[in-house]
């Protein structure tokens, strides 16, 4: 978890971005993701937590501010940045006409390592998520869970220091949801990477962060930020107890403060 | 309980055990067999059924030839008139297939360009455009007499048919790449190359087959339209030719034979290229996937 006197992987300080048509699609965000944080980004859709996500994997340009990795040299913004990170989709994002396999090497045959020297990590990252008998099917012989499970392994196979994800979850069924939410937690505590999930469901962001970025709209901006300071494993005893009933209504009640200066 | 279990029982009867794995896989190709050889007897049955009606109503009514030939008449032209109609089939195929490989390699690098690009395609898609709108039987004349070779001619015409759906649909399928996969691909820092090969080629390639399908059959139209505007002029000549010698001669028989090679011909083209799009895109392109409900 982060503490004050280590250097966070990726910090934002006041942090703007404008798009082309003008609007102020998130304004002044300051951040520090520390080493392994599971950070998540609550709020209502418009409130730019999935354009925030998109600044620091550099998949669009901040307008204003600045942001710095701790693996970058000095300068962030004009010096090239070295982005350690994984990125999932809200969709699985698969290549429909490569193999399971293919699809997780993807990131490797990127940076030009063969199928062979890749193959060990392949296996490893599939096994990761449970599907290592999979790796010779077609996306399309996968079910939804599944397919993200895939999307998972692709996103974890550089061994990045931060995975990004992008509401991953909100399309699958509750059942899977649990299950997947119960194996990103295991994962993320023996590989010891940071998180930054995006969500818009007030309780899966309790169940899986330590920190919770509440969010509002219209300009998107940074509300609150609540810590859940409860220990890890969490499982099925932490999903019914009364403290993750607190967390959520103290949560909620932030939330409800964003839709309320919306409607105003 | 009991005289429950006993009426479902007997409302609906049951087999003795369930069946196995094997027996299940049996019926299964069993239905699948079936279902193939349905078909292509169904069909086959049917212009079986039309020929037979032809013959039949040609005798009963004794049609001349010179107004409508009975198959077995037009069969039997086929046979003895080989000698002359072989070349020209060849002469066909030839031109035929010339003209696609010359479509598909300028629609594919035209294509690309357009994708690359942005004001390639907006120079040059108009002119494209007015290639594809205007009938090639209107512009093939001035083709002819511009071109000195009439081969050249025939195959420029062709080729001007054909092209269009090539380009048009590869300039979509390059452009209907996911947009998420190309944020992966930004992600991941993949060289302009990389991201060619690896993205947009795959995802162009049900656009580019049926593209291919389409242009198959046009370019044998084209080098057939084109070789009638040309007449029989040039030192070799293809199907088109015959047709229109024998029309000249009222020979029915042998423009029915001639006919036929044209339409076999189309047939053998488009047949070869919807298997090679079964080969290319059956194990992932749902266009191409055998579904089951």
């Amino acid at each position: 978890m982060s503490t004050p006197d280590t250097t966070p992987l990726v910090s934002l300080r006041n942090v703007s971005k404008r798009f082309a048509n003008g609007t102020l699609a998130l304004q002044g965000m300051s951040l520090d993701c520390g080493e392994h944080d599971f950070i998540s980004f609550l709020g209502p859709s418009g409130c730019g937590k999935s354009t925030a996500l998109r600044l620091i994997a550099g998949l669009t340009r901040i307008s204003s501010g600045d942001m710095r990795w701790s693996t970058a040299p000095a300068s962030g913004s004009a010096g090239k940045i070295d982005r350690d990170l994984g990125f999932v989709f809200q969709e699985p994002t698969l290549m429909p006409w490569a193999k399971v396999f293919d699809n997780v090497w993807l990131p490797l045959k990127l940076t030009g390592v063969s199928r062979d020297a890749a193959a060990p990590v392949v296996a490893q990252a599939l096994e990761m998520v449970g599907l290592s008998r999979f790796a010779d099917v077609y996306p399309r012989e996968l079910s939804g869970g599944m397919k993200m499970r895939v999307s998972i392994a692709r996103a974890l196979v550089t061994r990045p220091r931060l995975l990004l994800m992008d509401e991953p979850f909100a399309a699958l069924d509750e059942m899977t949801r649990i299950k997947l939410n119960n194996d990103l937690l295991a994962i993320w505590r023996e590989h010891r990477f940071s998180v930054i999930f995006v969500t818009h469901s007030v309780y899966e962001s309790v169940y899986l962060s330590n920190r919770i970025v509440v969010m509002a709209a219209r300009p998107g901006r940074v509300i609150d930020e609540i810590r859940i300071d409860e220990p890890y494993p969490r499982g099925e005893a932490f999903r019914t107890s009364s403290r993750y009933n607190a967390h959520c209504q103290s949560v909620s009640q932030a939330l409800h403060g964003a839709l309320h200066d919306v409607d105003h | 309980m009991t005289s429950i279990t006993e009426a479902a029982a007997t409302a609906m009867p049951e087999p003795d055990r369930a069946p196995t794995t094997e027996e299940l896989k049996a019926r299964d190709d069993a239905l699948q067999r079936r279902d193939t050889l349905l078909r292509v007897a169904v069909p086959a049955a049917v212009i079986c059924g039309l020929l037979a009606l032809w013959e039949a109503v040609v005798r009963l009514y004794q049609i001349p030839h010179y107004i409508l030939p009975a198959p077995s008449l037009i069969f039997s032209t086929l046979i003895e008139n080989w000698e002359t109609l072989a070349p020209a089939l060849w002469f066909t195929v030839k031109l035929t297939l010339l003209a696609l490989f010359a479509a598909i390699v300028g629609g594919v690098l035209l294509a690309i360009a357009f994708a690359l690009f942005k004001w390639v395609e907006i120079g040059l898609f108009p002119i494209a455009v007015i290639l594809q709108v205007t009938p090639i039987i209107a512009i093939a004349p001035l083709i002819l007499i511009y071109v000195s070779s009439t081969t050249a001619a025939l195959l420029l015409c062709a080729w001007i048919v054909a092209f269009f759906p090539i380009l048009s649909n590869t300039v979509i399928g390059l452009k209907s790449a996911d947009s998420n996969l190309r944020d992966l691909f930004t992600l991941y820092k993949a060289s302009p190359w990389q991201t060619f090969r690896y993205l947009l080629v795959p995802s162009a390639l049900p656009y580019f087959m049926a593209g291919l399908k389409i242009a198959g059959g046009l370019s044998l139209i084209g080098a057939v339209v084109a070789e009638f505007t040309a007449g029989t002029a040039g030192r070799e000549t293809g199907l088109a030719s015959r047709i229109l010698e024998s029309s000249f001669r009222t020979e029915i028989p042998m423009m029915f034979a001639a006919l036929f090679l044209v339409s076999l011909l189309g047939i053998v083209i488009f047949l070869v290229f919807a298997g090679l799009s079964r080969a290319v895109l059956g194990h992932w392109h749902e266009s191409e996937m055998k579904k089951e409900r």
